[in-house]
């Protein structure tokens, strides 16, 4: 619980300097490179997310927007997933 | 062993090429079934070896994990081992997309830390170019066999046919030893290794005893699982894992997910030389992807589907219809009148018929989704229209199947299996019926033009064709507003909020063999499995409203006095609606005119819906029977309008008035009266749960409806 209040806290900052050093996947700007840090989330969509290779430290980039807004396209491990925004919102990443 | 085939298996993740080699690998043959319970496809085909052998190869549905969380996830692992009956196999074979082998390969070192016989088949090596990894690196690195495969120039099937051969001979030789190892290329915590010990010791008899399994169930089960055969004992211990102030068991899967990657990025990774090119795929996407273009394009695409289920089907159903119609009559010119004449033709012939029709439409179908699967583009859809169809809990590829509800549920429901999740596959299943389907296009043409007026609205569009547009966005409007409703009041169609992950594959071009292949398998499933029930129920219906067989007598005296062939068929056709009223089928109309009498409907209109059952176009030559104009009539019979307009009841009121019109179509767009659509649905679902729940809530749905727009109109003022 006091894990989503402090990520809500900081995505609203993440406008901010902070973002500078980390944010949200979902808060990427596009085409720019991030390392994930660490996963949030129910743990069905953690593994998940883990398994398709979104493991902390991998390198990972926001490629695209669906025209709706809604879902994301990523970039990593060489292949592209797509992910929507408010699961995006859970994988934390740092430049 | 003895006397039986070996098995092997295929296994691997969606998109790695996969279907493609299993066609390669085995020529023409598959027998497509479900594995048992669930309506997953099961394909096995006989491969033969370079030795002269023959084993079963079986295809594993592709799956990026073997850690599962619904029965469809579970499969996969089940497959692999042999266990809920299914046959072990002697050696499986994954397919490793040689452009992105790490993530691949997860699924490789499940299967070795579960002790399995394994093998890779290193896959689009001409995609990967020179960045696919070393096959005799690879090889070295993972302890097993790897064949590189070049589905392009088909290289590499030669090699991977000898590479079984000799694995299993192998296998064989060493039929006394334990067989493999289990190989773990990490090693659990202190803390996990005790987790692992005291759940493998609650394991159930019939699992394997490993420690791979018993991180398998630390992993799977847990709160809202699907799983099935999980004793409580296995639970318990499971539950009794303490969650180290975090989500039940994340740590766990941190621990064994990142420990397996790191492998790879360690072992695997450094054997890939850079990423293959994606630009085309890119400037694909740019133009597919568009806001503005993407979804013109899509619309298109979309169109020509539609317009070739609805329009370019209809010369090879009207052959169909012609065929049968044929067969019937020659059947009626070499047999003596009578029951077994009426029955060949009526129930038998009109059965078979009623099932080979839908077959163009099937072909159709599922021919542009094995192009849009194979090309890539069916991601995209689901990608573009998540946004929408998730706001009605649907599974973004639930489009393509909803929108071919509008042509034939019966096509549709089959294409649900596009989707991985049950969950997914039922809701869509559960609204594609009330799409506006083509059958229901006759019955709606009939009522328009016999009971509304030909004018124009605002003197520029005309009434009777914005009637039909209208009952069209009425049908769409209702499938989003039931899926809506189903999915948050039905238990197990509710969203359990489960991860959208889906991969964007790059473009490829389909091959012509796998999408043949597909349209042949799924064609050859649809009249193996519901092509039996559809010709029982036309049989059953056919009876019902054929019997008991009235007396003619007075009638065939009439005919043998009647001073004129007009004269006879007229006779004729009274006489066939004196039978009809007489049937079964006219006396349960009869029966239930008090349930529909306060939608406005008489027992002639009951006898038409119940005929109906059969395909709903059957309405109006049951209508064409009741009104004694003949079986024969279609929707644009002057005839058929004249008698519905002129038919009256007992207090001379007309039966027909607008309103009634109206009520009837509403009908006829809400309720399920198309036992072809609930035998599909029987099957897919495996059970009479689903089917029957769809009949009902349908059936409540338009009975609800039609009042309402019955009675409400008359309270309005309208009569």
């Amino acid at each position: 619980m006091t894990f989503k209040v402090r990520q809500g806290r900081r995505s609203r900052h993440a406008h901010g300097q902070d973002a500078e050093e980390d944010g949200t996947l979902e808060k990427l700007e596009r085409g720019v490179r991030a390392v994930v840090d660490s996963l949030g989330g129910e743990r069905v969509f953690r593994r998940r997310l883990m398994e398709m290779g979104l493991t902390p430290g991998t390198e990972v980039a926001l490629v695209n927007v669906a025209p709706l807004g809604d879902p994301l396209e990523i970039e990593l491990r060489s292949g592209r997933l797509s992910i929507r925004r408010h699961e995006a919102a859970m994988v934390r990443v740092r430049r | 062993m003895k006397g039986r085939r070996a098995v092997v298996a295929l296994a691997g993740n969606p998109n790695s090429g996969k279907t493609t080699l299993f066609n390669a690998l085995t020529g023409s043959r598959a027998k497509v079934g479900n594995y048992p319970g669930v309506t997953v496809d099961r394909k096995v085909a006989r491969l033969e070896l370079a030795g002269g052998g023959e084993v079963d190869l079986v295809d594993i549905p592709g799956t990026y994990s073997l850690a599962a969380r619904s029965v469809d996830e579970q499969i996969a692992l089940e497959a692999m081992l042999g266990m809920g009956g299914l046959e072990r196999p002697e050696l499986i074979v994954f397919c490793v997309d040689a452009c992105q082998p790490v993530r691949g390969l997860y699924l490789l070192l499940q299967a070795q830390e579960l002790g399995l016989r394994v093998a890779v088949a290193l896959t689009m090596i001409d995609e990967a170019g020179r960045f696919a990894p070393s096959a005799r690196a690879l090889s070295a690195a993972l302890g097993c066999p790897v064949v590189e495969l070049d589905g392009r120039r088909r290289r590499g099937i030669a090699e991977l046919r000898a590479m079984i051969g000799q694995k299993l001979a192998e296998a064989t030789a060493a039929a006394d030893a334990p067989g493999p190892e289990a190989v773990w290329r990490w090693q659990p915590s202190g803390e996990l290794a005790g987790h692992i010990d005291r759940v493998r010791a609650a394991l159930p008899a019939g699992w394997p005893q490993t420690q791979a399994m018993a991180l398998w169930a630390l992993m799977s089960v847990g709160d809202g699982d699907e799983l099935r055969g999980v004793p409580d004992p296995l639970r318990r211990a499971v539950a009794a894992v303490p969650s180290g102030g975090r989500a039940a068991g994340c740590w766990i899967d941190d621990e064994a997910v990142q420990a397996r990657y790191r492998w790879l990025d360690r072992e695997v990774a450094r054997l890939c030389q850079g990423v293959p090119d994606r630009t085309l795929t890119e400037r694909l996407d740019r133009i597919l992807l568009h806001r503005v273009a993407g979804f013109a394009v899509f619309l298109a695409i979309m169109f020509i589907v539609f317009q070739s289920l609805f329009t370019w089907a209809d010369p090879a159903i009207s052959l169909v219809e012609a065929a049968f119609a044929w067969l019937g009559d020659r059947t009626r010119d070499v047999m003596p009148p009578g029951i077994m004449a009426d029955f060949l033709v009526g129930g038998v012939i009109a059965g078979f018929g009623s099932v080979v029709v839908f077959l163009p439409q099937i072909l159709l179908l599922f021919f542009f989704i094995g192009l849009m699967e194979d090309s890539g583009y069916m991601a995209r859809v689901a990608y573009l229209m998540d946004r929408i169809m998730k706001s009605m809990n649907l599974h973004g590829r639930a489009f393509v199947p909803m929108l071919s509800g509008f042509a034939c549920a019966v096509p549709a429901i089959l294409a649900t299996r596009t989707m991985e999740r049950q969950r997914d596959r039922l809701l869509t299943m559960m609204v594609v019926p009330l799409m506006t389907c083509s059958a229901r296009l006759p019955v709606y043409t009939l009522v328009i033009a016999a009971l509304f007026p030909a004018g124009h609205v605002l003197g520029l569009f005309p009434v009777q064709g914005l009637m039909m547009i209208g009952m069209y966005l009425f049908s769409a409007v209702t499938a989003l507003v039931a899926a809506w409703v189903l999915s948050r009041r039905v238990k197990p169609l509710r969203g359990k909020r489960l991860p959208f992950v889906i991969e964007l594959p790059p473009y490829r071009i389909p091959r012509m063999r796998d999408v043949v292949r597909m349209m042949w398998e799924r064609s050859s499933y649809f009249l193996r499995e519901a092509g039996t029930v559809i010709l029982a129920c036309t049989i059953a219906l056919w009876a019902l409203l054929s019997f008991p067989r009235a007396t003619t007598t007075d009638f065939d005296a009439r005919i043998a006095a009647a001073p004129s062939a007009e004269r006879v068929s007229a006779i004729e056709q009274e006489r066939d609606a004196a039978r009809l009223r007489d049937s079964y089928g006219g006396r349960l109309g009869h029966a239930i005119e008090p349930a529909i009498a306060p939608l406005g409907f008489d027992w002639k209109i009951g006898v038409g819906i119940i005929g109906a059952f059969a395909a709903r176009e059957v309405f109006i030559s049951t209508m064409g029977v009741v009104y004694s104009a003949g079986g024969d009539v279609d929707e644009n019979s002057e005839t058929l309008r004249q008698r519905i307009r002129s038919e009256v009841r007992e207090d001379g009121r007309p039966v027909y008035t607008p309103l009634v019109g109206l009520s009837l179509m509403i009908f006829f767009a809400l309720a399920c009266q198309c036992m072809s659509t609930l035998a599909v649905v029987k099957r897919e679902t495996r059970g009479y749960r689903w089917p029957l729940f769809l009949f009902g809530y349908m059936t409540v749905l338009a009975w609800a409806a039609s009042f309402a727009v019955y009675q409400g109109g008359r309270l309005l003022g309208f009569s």
